[in-house]
């Protein structure tokens, strides 16, 4: 387990299963990141996937034992607690010839195909997924009206059934 | 005078230039995306903007977490497509206009907006995928783009109001330019989504279809919105809408909104389009400023001719 830290509680930190990746974790994953940076070139990718663990070991000996098993393991969520950024990660998932949903898939617990036909019935819903502790659960969003105008609305068309009749 | 005349937004996910360059249009998952675009080619060959300003963001490309600049103006003469991966994307290579991107990173440093200016960068999916949506496959693109690259892989992107703020002084830059060019901004990225963690997948279109409706109507409602919410409501990466509102913010307040398209999903995210024109001022030729009596001459003359 990684080592417990003082950490300044972040807003942020409530949506659920999500690790925004803020200068904090942009400090802890700077080799991990990097490492997947590497791997934008062909030869670095084959020389990785002929030998993971030594193409790390030799390049990347900064990594912590947690990446490195993250890495080898491929676990996605693991890498991006550990200070990995999904732009970066996405390259190793490109680098094993994966689609981007197969990474999604992974993330979310779920077969590539039950993922895809998720997106494909509009995506996650935001309700019931917009805070751990409940304190969020119904923020919703000052943008968004409250579901009442449907009222209105219905209220009005019974006005205009009323006049018809 | 150089002026802005219309505002262009679109997502920039990387699967639609993935269906381009594999020539995967036609599959009825992809139609549904690209036929929201047709429209939009025809409105851009009519449109004809002499120089477009592109604000998107880097994925991991151009830079990584070694240097990370919150707006990274491109000021080359030409900016290469970055190979993300699978080699570079097979679009033609993005021409700048070195001379207005100066002009423009003078006078908005001067106010106050601390740009990074890059003379040698490649750009990705996020600067090429909108323009094969506004203007298709052709062999080059057909005028000067200046790259705009925002910060929103490492939190905190800077505030929508920042970038609202930004676009007006672009905008004021843009028309203290002495040469006569028509100038449209995009603003690229979103809508809704989220890649990344146990919640991707994502999609909030009320939310969607509402930050549409006060792009147009009610901008500074958006320049309110926290990255909190954002995240909360839109997906972690979702956030990065805040580069919709530098365009909106170098339009005029009214504006009109001459197309929008939506659809869920391309890949992981909620597709979202929309075109807003400057109002067109009559075409004011300085109306000659006559002393009444000289206009009343003016009048009678012509009476008199009659």
């Amino acid at each position: 387990m990684a080592p417990a830290k003082q950490k300044a509680q972040k807003d942020y930190d409530d949506i659920p299963g999500t690790y925004v990746f803020d200068a904090d974790r942009s400090r802890d994953g700077y080799y991990l990141n990097m490492f997947c940076m590497s791997l934008m070139k062909a030869e670095n990718r084959k020389a990785f996937k002929d030998d993971e663990a030594g193409y790390i070991a030799k390049n990347f000996p900064q990594l912590t034992p947690d990446q490195r098993q993250a890495i080898l393991k491929r676990e996605y969520n693991r890498m991006l607690e550990l200070g990995g950024n999904i732009y970066f990660t996405a390259k190793l998932g490109a680098t094993d010839g994966h689609p981007f949903q197969h990474l999604a898939a992974v993330m979310t617990g779920s077969t590539q195909k039950d993922y895809a036909d998720l997106m494909l019935r509009g995506g996650r819903a935001v309700e019931g997924n917009r805070s751990r502790s409940g304190k969020y659960a119904k923020a919703g969003s000052s943008i968004v009206k409250a579901d009442k105008p449907q009222s209105k609305a219905k209220s009005k068309a019974r006005s205009k059934g009323k006049k018809r009749g | 005078m150089a002026r802005i005349i219309a505002g262009v937004t679109s997502s920039h996910v990387p699967a639609i230039g993935a269906a381009i360059d594999n020539h995967r249009e036609s599959e009825p998952y992809w139609q549904r995306v690209f036929r929201g675009f047709e429209r939009s080619k025809e409105w851009m060959a009519k449109t004809k903007p002499d120089v477009c300003i592109v604000v998107y963001n880097d994925h991991a490309s151009a830079f990584s977490v070694e240097m990370i600049p919150t707006f990274a103006l491109g000021t080359a003469a030409e900016f290469p497509i970055a190979d993300e991966g699978w080699g570079p994307r097979p679009v033609p290579l993005v021409k700048g206009h070195p001379e207005l991107a100066s002009h423009i990173a003078q006078s908005v440093i001067l106010d106050e907006f601390d740009l990074t200016l890059c003379n040698k960068m490649e750009v990705d999916h996020g600067l090429t995928v909108p323009l094969n949506l506004m203007f298709g496959t052709p062999k080059e693109w057909p005028c000067p783009i200046i790259p705009l690259a925002v910060n929103v892989v490492q939190f905190p992107p800077p505030t929508g109001n920042r970038c609202f703020n930004l676009g007006k002084a672009i905008r004021k830059a843009v028309e203290s330019y002495p040469k006569d060019l028509k100038v449209v901004v995009f603003g690229t990225g979103g809508m809704s989504h989220q890649i990344s963690g146990q919640r991707a997948g994502l999609i909030n279109s009320k939310f969607d279809h509402a930050f549409l409706d006060n792009l147009t109507r009610n901008p500074k409602k958006l320049t309110k919105l926290s990255h909190l919410e954002l995240m909360r409501e839109a997906g972690a990466e979702g956030v990065e809408m805040v580069m919709w509102l530098i365009m909106r913010g170098a339009l005029d307040d009214k504006v009109d909104e001459v197309y929008r398209f939506y659809t869920v999903p391309a890949s992981n995210t909620a597709v979202g389009h929309i075109i807003l024109e400057n109002r067109k001022k009559a075409v004011k030729k300085p109306a000659p400023k006559m002393k009444r009596a000289a206009a009343r001459v003016k009048v009678h003359r012509i009476r008199s001719r009659a």
